[in-house]
């Protein structure tokens, strides 16, 4: 007996861009469901410290303005009509969350107050202290609670489900706390499930972020876009590689040498410490490589803030500071390095969030939808400018999800045979039953994760990259072999973790693929035997399919430009 | 140095499921947390040890458990900070809740506390064309209580939620007490009046241990004593616990000194004949001691009772 879920709109993921999404599918009058492999106050929405950047014009601020420094920031990589999108839009989202109940912080006049974020002349970041990504998770939660939305909680999705005419049509998941097997039918499908942070160790993202809803639409038949583009954030503790927000260098922190110089003067002499992330992250590693550094880190130094700032505005930071580096804000400066942060790529989509297109120029999934960082539209092209991403989620989550709903309308649900289920519930026995080999799925990571931040960190070259990209290839021989301890059906942990690599594995090559291809450098894809940006040949994404049983096929679209021609990229 | 984890595990699948402990010994490092050290050990030594974990940095809210006897975040506690070299830590899943096995526990029931708070904002009337306008003072301290994480450490340590399993408890007061403090919302009144049933508010019985474990500093207790100081402004009807609250400052204003009898009297009432009754064997017990304090018109106020009530009333000036 197969057990058989239906919704018009099904949302994989339960972070800001699949709670927004689902809200917005649910407003068309579409039946929507939430699946996710953990509650989604636990998403990895949480970690957004800073805030959420918006060109309010009553506050004598411009959208251009905040356009163009996105496409700036992204050094000329993003598609433009997305950026413009973006842009415009993001007031009336940022309104909509305040009025759902969210406590940004307030000026004196009791309106909304601003603080600056990198790569941006103007304080455009709305902000809740210093935890704004929590904040918005948790109102968005309490939305869905009120809507009474569905969420299949601790769900695990495994795969795509088609139908013969190759339409998205649902996904096959199990209960993570029975084990049990289920096919949830669907007219349309968003991905909204993250980032792959885990495939770098260390990585500033939370344990769950293993790419595996952009694993799945790969496999699924989804081309990813921009996969070599893989942002290196500026200030992160060194070890376990936790984030230090921006918001410190945002209300004025320096970052200092081991001479006690702020650097920065020398690599960006306007912007300073808030130059956009990609160009902070590598003059922080050129002074670490030039001994400058105090045992692999530079220093954030936030003491001339006063005790009053940081306990008001930096208050998460200070904690964070003070339990994982020992350290008090208000009286040292906290070593920090750039520790990989987000995923610019992901799968591609159009500016409604869909993963094929209507005029048939590329190849994808009709049915599926994708938003947050799981998708590439490209906003961010080479380089995110902070605050960024939160807007994105809800911006083209509401959009994804609105498209969605209105999509399905459309349609009947497809007919998908039992044996679909069966051939997953198989294949989970047959990964379940592989023999001892003395292997381990933790170590086949962590080997991924040092080989990835070895081969694709800050800088980035020819040999480097190669030796990197043969080391996923042998993982992923060892991962069809690696044993499962565990053999239970209840909270299976071990299971959860050896699918979650398997999707790791798949992320991997694509960034591997998408890095040795692209033989220039802009973003953060910075190669020391190809110095320059080379807009002649690369103002282009690189679109990687999966192909079944051999080697993933490469295809390329033009950068879409609609007001702002690349320039030479100073701050 | 080397540190023995005292676990306590629980497989539902096993023949006959019991929960029972199992040790560890592994070599720490100053800075590792317990999370590092559970982490490490279903790495290298047992795959099968079941707990939750993701964000490594106590914003996620999914590592809460027992840590010698107190709930806590995994990630936030440093194991140099709970033992010296060669001793144990005994790591267990939160109490209130079910376990499903080993440190996970079932939250559907916290959550489900949760909602009956109704926690989403109620404004009265439509969203303006900008935002609210709200003076920042009136909103700003509304984030100490926003940085809950929902992690269940103050639910698994409620002492009032051991004995009576229908009290909200401290998580979804604290919620609760998010909206009634929002000048945003328009329903306070009926939120107040929703609390002030039994099972709400009154049932905290301010043992502070939600104070205590809490990893972001929420200080639900707290904000379960302001709900109660604004339920009795906004005139909710009285309850034990009011009356409880209202009887008892009353008589310290009077008399300086608590006299009990006429505490238990006015909070349940003379005409509550069961409850009235009830006292008898102790009063009997009592009685002979010489334990039975003296009440009314027998029980003076202490000298000096003009400095107190001189107290009472400087506390109730505006400020």
């Amino acid at each position: 007996m197969v057990t058989t879920y239906e919704f018009d709109v099904l949302v994989m993921g339960a972070g800001l861009a699949g709670l927004r999404a689902a809200l917005a599918a649910r407003q068309t009058g579409a039946t929507v469901a939430v699946i996710t492999k953990v509650h989604p106050v636990r998403s990895h929405s949480n970690a957004a410290q800073g805030g959420i950047n918006a060109a309010l014009t009553d506050r004598g601020d411009k959208w251009e303005e905040h356009a163009f420094e996105t496409v700036k920031g992204s050094d000329y990589l993003s598609d433009q009509d997305a950026v413009e999108i973006l842009a415009q839009e993001a007031g009336q989202d940022i309104l909509a969350l305040e009025h759902m109940g969210v406590i940004f912080n307030r000026n004196e006049e009791g309106r909304l107050g601003t603080r600056r974020f990198g790569g941006q002349k103007r304080a455009r970041t709305f902000f809740v202290s210093d935890f704004t990504g929590q904040a918005l998770l948790h109102v968005l939660y309490e939305q869905a609670m009120k809507a009474r939305l569905p969420v299949f909680e601790e769900w695990f999705v495994t795969s795509l489900v088609k139908d013969e005419q190759g339409r998205c049509s649902g996904v096959l998941a199990f209960e993570i706390r029975s084990g049990r097997m289920a096919l949830f039918k669907a007219k349309a499908v968003v991905i909204a499930a993250g980032g792959l942070g885990r495939v770098f160790e260390p990585s500033t993202n939370a344990l769950i972020c293993t790419g595996d809803g952009i694993a799945i639409a790969y496999r699924g038949g989804a081309p990813l876009m921009d996969m070599e583009m893989v942002q290196y954030h500026p200030t992160t503790l060194q070890g376990k590689g936790l984030l230090l927000s921006e918001a410190a260098r945002g209300e004025g922190a320096y970052l200092l040498n081991a001479e006690g110089e702020r650097f920065m003067e020398q690599y960006a002499p306007n912007m300073m410490e808030l130059a956009s992330r990609d160009v902070v992250s590598r003059a922080e590693q050129i002074e670490i490589n030039e001994g400058r550094g105090i045992n692999g880190c530079v220093l954030l130094d936030c003491r001339h803030l006063g005790k009053k700032l940081i306990r008001e505005r930096l208050s998460q930071i200070f904690e964070e500071a003070k339990s994982f580096a020992n350290i008090d804000l208000t009286e040292e400066p906290v070593p920090i390095c750039p520790g990989m942060h987000y995923m610019m790529g992901g799968v591609k989509t159009d500016v409604e969030g869909r993963c094929w297109d209507l005029a048939g120029g590329w190849q994808g999934v009709p049915g599926l939808f994708a938003a947050g960082e799981a998708a590439c539209l490209s906003l961010h092209g080479g380089n995110r400018l902070g605050a960024n991403s939160l807007l994105e989620t809800v911006v083209f989550g509401r959009r994804a999800g609105r498209c969605a709903g209105e999509y399905a309308e459309t349609l009947a649900f497809s007919r998908i045979s039992d044996g679909v289920v069966k051939d997953g519930e198989n294949a989970l026995k047959k990964v379940l039953a592989r023999p001892e080999t003395g292997d381990t799925v933790a170590r086949i990571r962590h080997e991924m994760g040092c080989a990835m931040t070895e081969g694709f960190g800050v800088f980035r070259d020819e040999e480097g990259m190669a030796h990197a990209q043969q080391m996923v290839g042998s993982l992923r021989e060892r991962w069809n072999r690696v044993a499962i301890h565990d053999k239970g059906q209840v909270f299976n942990t071990s299971l959860v973790r050896a699918l979650e690599l398997d999707f790791m594995l798949d992320c991997a090559e694509t960034i591997a693929l998408g890095a040795v291809t692209r033989t220039e450098s802009r973003g953060a894809h910075f190669r020391t035997d190809c110095l320059e940006r080379d807009d002649d040949h690369w103002l282009k994404h690189i679109l990687i399919h999966h192909r079944p049983g051999g080697s993933p096929g490469l295809d390329y679209l033009p950068v879409r430009i609609t007001r702002w021609e690349p320039q030479v990229r100073v701050y | 140095m080397l540190t023995t984890f005292r676990i306590r595990r629980f497989n539902p699948e096993a023949e006959s499921p019991q929960s029972y402990f199992q040790d560890y010994q592994l070599v720490t490092e100053r800075s590792d947390t317990v999370l590092d050290a559970l982490i490490r050990i279903r790495e290298t030594v047992d795959e099968s040890l079941t707990l939750r974990c993701s964000c490594r940095g106590a914003i996620c809210g999914s590592c809460g458990m027992r840590i010698n006897g107190h709930a806590a975040l995994a990630c936030k506690t440093k194991v140099a900070s709970m033992v010296s070299s060669g001793e144990t830590v005994h790591v267990e899943p939160m109490n209130n809740m079910p376990v499903i096995k080993d440190l996970v526990t079932d939250m559907a029931g916290f959550w489900e506390k949760i909602r009956q708070v109704q926690p989403w904002l109620q404004p009265t009337g439509p969203a303006p064309e900008g935002e609210y306008l709200a003076a920042p003072e009136a909103m700003n301290h509304l984030t100490g209580v926003m940085h809950c994480i929902m992690c269940g450490a103050c639910v698994s340590d409620c002492a009032a939620l051991e004995v009576s399993p229908n009290f909200v408890g401290p998580a979804a007061l604290a919620k609760a007490y998010r909206f009634v403090a929002d000048p945003r919302d328009g329903n306070s009144s009926s939120r107040l009046g929703e609390l002030n049933n039994p099972g709400g508010m009154w049932d905290c019985t301010r043992c502070m241990e939600c104070i205590e474990v809490c990893p972001k500093g929420v200080g639900a207790m707290d904000r379960i004593m302001t709900l109660r100081a604004k339920g009795i402004e906004h005139g909710v009807p009285s309850t034990s616990g009011s009356r409880h609250t209202e009887a008892f400052a009353d008589i310290i204003e009077q008399k300086g000194r608590l006299d009990e009898p006429m505490l238990a009297v006015r909070t349940f009432g003379l005409t509550n004949l069961r409850q009235m009754l009830s006292f008898l064997p102790m009063i009997f017990r009592a009685l002979p001691r010489g334990k039975l304090p003296r009440s009314g018109p027998l029980h003076r106020p202490i000298p000096g009772i003009d400095r107190i009530r001189r107290l009472f009333q400087r506390a109730k000036e505006p400020r």
